[in-house]
């Protein structure tokens, strides 16, 4: 399933060189295997940011993530904490389930547009609405990865997927989702935020992001943290990791800008 | 055994699924099962519980799916209309081994149908009415005392062999009331224990657990469903449960399960009445089947006469069962309506008359 | 011995109530019973009916199209049920809500002015009550104080303060029909011996 380009990176980054420092770790709870994600894609820099998340907020132990329907369907091969395959765009409703009668334990979801933009939006509208004391990550990359580059609802006016091969069609298709924007009108949600992680900069501030929605979680803060991460998909869009991320700067950001959309009310 | 009360199905299955631990309930309302809902909303959360009334069926079954995913006694609820909307979540349920019980008060069908009571899920319920190959334990009771005693028994029978378990009851059941005692009941913590694959958090840094029911290798996935197939066939060879009334001089035989075991019975006292020789045969559990009872009792009897709120499908388990060794009739009402005992007391006349013909 | 009832009226005339007021008081005096209703849209001001039957052996099937007894309160029920009353049953109905009386002769009916009397006893929702008064009286088939025993059950607390006047309303049901004779038998089912 893996690229070889894949498993090329990930020994030369892991083969430490003896004259240089150690300035980054594959954090323990990222389990040490060649991934299936195709390279450049940004699945593998959030998955790896959730697992730094955990440790460094010592949760292991009471962490259950839910993987969705999608290119992440096989996250738990890759973080290694308790997890559930929730069916497609259920994911929120079987961490309500969990988080409502185990409120102790830290419940994440992980989806992609597909999976709570489209099928599973009753799921999430719904979820945030009840306030449930979750966090939700959304990877926003505009197409349906998995099964071959298909139009999503988050699809960008005039892109081009195997389903609109003219380009989106806004008279035709409908208007890409924001999403993020609709929760952040439910009361329910408590912190909404759209994040990317296309170069370092972006990164760090999704790892804060991602510790600040946890925590949140972990004080028992009132309702859903949600944390989208617009992202890539080089295969999907047929472009180079470069490519994308570079696309993804130019076109993405202007739809759906990043930064804070809604913030609990002390801290603005 | 505690005090007599005066119950609704509805309400007697909620009461006994709370003193058998629930932990959970999710689910949505639809007539006729509402006041189970109703009954869990109240009494739930005041006994330790949780109740979350979700936004659709296939959110509540997905919660299960969650909350049960995580090691809890949780149940949801529903009727036909919702029961169908499940079957995704229930498939899932079954593929990962996932314990629960769920109820369906079932009302006319197909489409939105009427709230009347049916008996038309039993494809749905006993054939596995989602996608692949899987079965539920299927429990039908004809009373309300049933209602509370298979919610006990069904949580035991989930834990035991980790599989979804249906309480196949219908909107009469859920809605006349009977006097019912609560039997003693204990909750026992070999079953209840989950903590060798539920996804509980990694406590002591133990192995990951998953729950998944994705198998991209169709080996693994046969392997899945191989180590399904094993337990079906174990529950099969245990867990076949049935009543019998009369059979033993009878030469025609009822088959009916649920409301329509009821109508037939009296309709069986009507029959003897006026000195025909009248059996029931009552499967209390749909799945597993009684078909080998059944096939026995083919030996004896003459004719049987299946009686269901259906166009007739649990019939087509009894030809099954019976293997062509004598001649099996069916009487039928849909779409809300209930067979009445005289109409069956008819339909037994005549069946008594071409034997005696014969 | 057997009793098969049907109780019907508009919703909200406490049809669904006096059924299981007699079926919580049958079940006191430690026979079976059940209580089978009415649901739906009925629940608000359309018609609502309730089967009750009361036994003293274990009782077959709750769905039943024939009855021993048939209590009415208003003319689309009586329409309805007249001709389901076994020959030897009888109906009781409340005069005023019925234009076109029974007709059959093979049963005994009785027609009981119950709205009157509970405006005489300033209740008028008690009228099911006094029909239930009067339905006891020529057929005891239950104790009255057993039926006192049963509406502490059904009712909610907030409203026991109306069981005297429940009461009354029993007596003076009881003491409409004292005297009037009634060929009602009860059900005879030699089938019963052998379950």
């Amino acid at each position: 399933m893996y690229n070889m380009v894949d498993v090329y990176i990930s020994e030369r980054i892991l083969t430490p060189d003896k004259s240089m420092d150690k300035v980054w770790e594959r954090p323990d709870l990222l389990i040490d295997v060649p991934n299936h994600y195709c390279p450049g894609c940004s699945h593998s820099v959030v998955h790896r940011l959730l697992m730094e998340v955990v440790e460094e907020l010592d949760i292991m132990e009471r962490t259950i993530g839910i993987a969705p329907v999608g290119c992440s369907v096989l996250a738990y091969d890759y973080l290694n904490v308790d997890m559930q395959e929730a069916a497609h765009g259920r994911a929120t409703a079987c961490a309500s389930g969990i988080k409502r009668v185990f409120p102790d334990k830290i419940v994440f979801t992980y989806q992609g547009d597909g999976d709570l933009a489209a099928i599973g939006t009753s799921e999430t509208i719904h979820t945030v609405n009840r306030g449930e004391n979750i966090v939700m990550v959304f990877i926003n990359n505009g197409i349906y990865g998995m099964t071959g580059g298909q139009m999503a609802p988050t699809t960008l006016e005039g892109a081009k997927t195997s389903t609109c091969p003219e380009g989106r069609n806004l008279d035709l298709m409908g208007h890409p989702i924001k999403i993020a924007d609709m929760i952040a009108l439910l009361d329910g949600a408590y912190y909404v935020t759209r994040q990317a992680v296309h170069n370092s900069k972006t990164v760090r501030k999704t790892k804060k992001a991602l510790l600040k929605a946890f925590q949140y979680q972990i004080d028992g803060k009132g309702g859903t943290s949600f944390v989208e991460i617009v992202s890539n998909c080089p295969s999907g869009w047929k472009m180079t990791p470069l490519e994308a991320n570079d696309w993804l700067a130019k076109n993405m950001f202007e739809y759906y800008p990043l930064g804070n959309i809604k913030i609990p009310q002390k801290e603005e | 055994m505690g005090q007599k009360r005066l119950m609704k199905g509805n309400e007697a299955l909620a009461e006994a699924a709370i003193r058998a631990g629930v932990q959970g309930f999710f689910g949505y309302p639809i007539t006729p099962q509402s006041e189970l809902l109703e009954y869990m909303s109240k009494e739930l959360p005041d006994r330790g519980g949780t109740f979350v009334q979700a936004e659709s069926e296939i959110a509540s079954i997905n919660m299960v799916y969650g909350a049960a995913g995580a090691g809890a006694r949780v149940m949801t609820s529903t009727s036909s209309p919702g029961f169908s909307l499940m079957q995704e979540g229930i498939s899932y349920l079954a593929c990962t081994e996932i314990p629960c019980v769920i109820v369906n008060v079932m009302r006319g069908g197909p489409g939105l149908g009427t709230i009347q009571p049916s008996q038309g899920d039993y494809f749905q319920a006993v054939k596995g009415g989602g996608h692949g190959d899987y079965q539920l334990i299927v429990l039908a009771p004809n009373s309300v005392q049933e209602m509370a005693n298979f919610a006990f028994l069904g949580f035991d029978l989930a834990d035991t062999y980790r599989v979804p378990v249906l309480i196949l009851a219908d909107g009469a059941l859920g809605q006349m009331m009977e006097s019912i005692e609560f039997p003693d009941y204990v909750v026992k913590e070999h079953l209840t224990d989950k903590s060798e694959w539920a996804t509980t958090g990694r406590i002591n840094g133990r192995e990951q657990h998953i729950l998944t029911s994705l198998h991209l290798q169709p080996e693994e996935m046969e392997m899945t469903n191989k180590i399904l197939q094993r337990k079906y066939r174990e529950i099969e060879a245990k867990e076949v449960r049935y009543e019998t009334l009369f059979t033993d001089d009878a030469d025609l035989l009822i088959v009916a399960y649920g409301l329509s075991s009821r109508v037939s019975h009296k309709a069986l006292e009507l029959a003897r009445k006026e000195g025909l020789k009248v059996g029931l045969l009552r499967p209390q559990t749909l799945y597993p089947f009684p078909s080998t009872v059944l096939n026995n009792l083919a030996e004896k009897v003459k004719k049987i006469l299946v009686v269901e709120m259906s166009a007739g499908q649990m019939v087509e388990d009894v030809q099954l069962a019976v293997e062509g060794k004598i001649p099996v009739e069916f009487y039928g009402r849909m779409g809300g309506m209930i067979p009445q005992p005289d109409d069956i007391l008819d339909k037994l006349r005549k069946m008594n008359e071409s034997t005696l013909n014969v | 011995m057997k009793t098969e009832l049907i109780i019907a009226g508009f919703g909200g005339q406490g049809v669904l109530s006096l059924g299981m007021t007699l079926a919580y008081a049958g079940m006191l005096e430690g026979k079976e019973v059940t209580w089978m209703p009415s649901y739906g849209p009925e629940m608000r001001g359309g018609t609502a009916y309730c089967v009750v039957i009361i036994s003293h052996k274990r009782i077959s099937s709750p769905i039943i199209s024939r009855f021993d007894t048939l209590i009415v309160l208003n003319q689309p029920s009586l329409d309805k049920f007249e001709k389901d009353v076994k020959t030897g049953g009888s109906i009781f109905y409340e005069e005023n809500n019925i234009i076109n009386s029974p007709t059959r002769d093979d049963i005994s009916i009785h027609s009981i002015p119950a709205v009157e009397e509970a405006v005489q006893l300033k209740n008028v929702k008690i009228m099911n009550m006094i029909l239930l008064g009067s339905y006891l009286e020529l057929n005891p088939i239950l104790d009255v104080d057993s039926i006192i025993k049963a509406l502490k059950k059904v009712l909610p607390k907030q409203r026991h303060n109306l069981i005297p006047v429940n009461e009354q309303a029993l007596i003076r049901g009881a003491e409409m029909v004292k005297g009037y004779s009634n060929q009602y038998k009860y059900s005879d089912i030699t089938v019963d011996s052998l379950i």
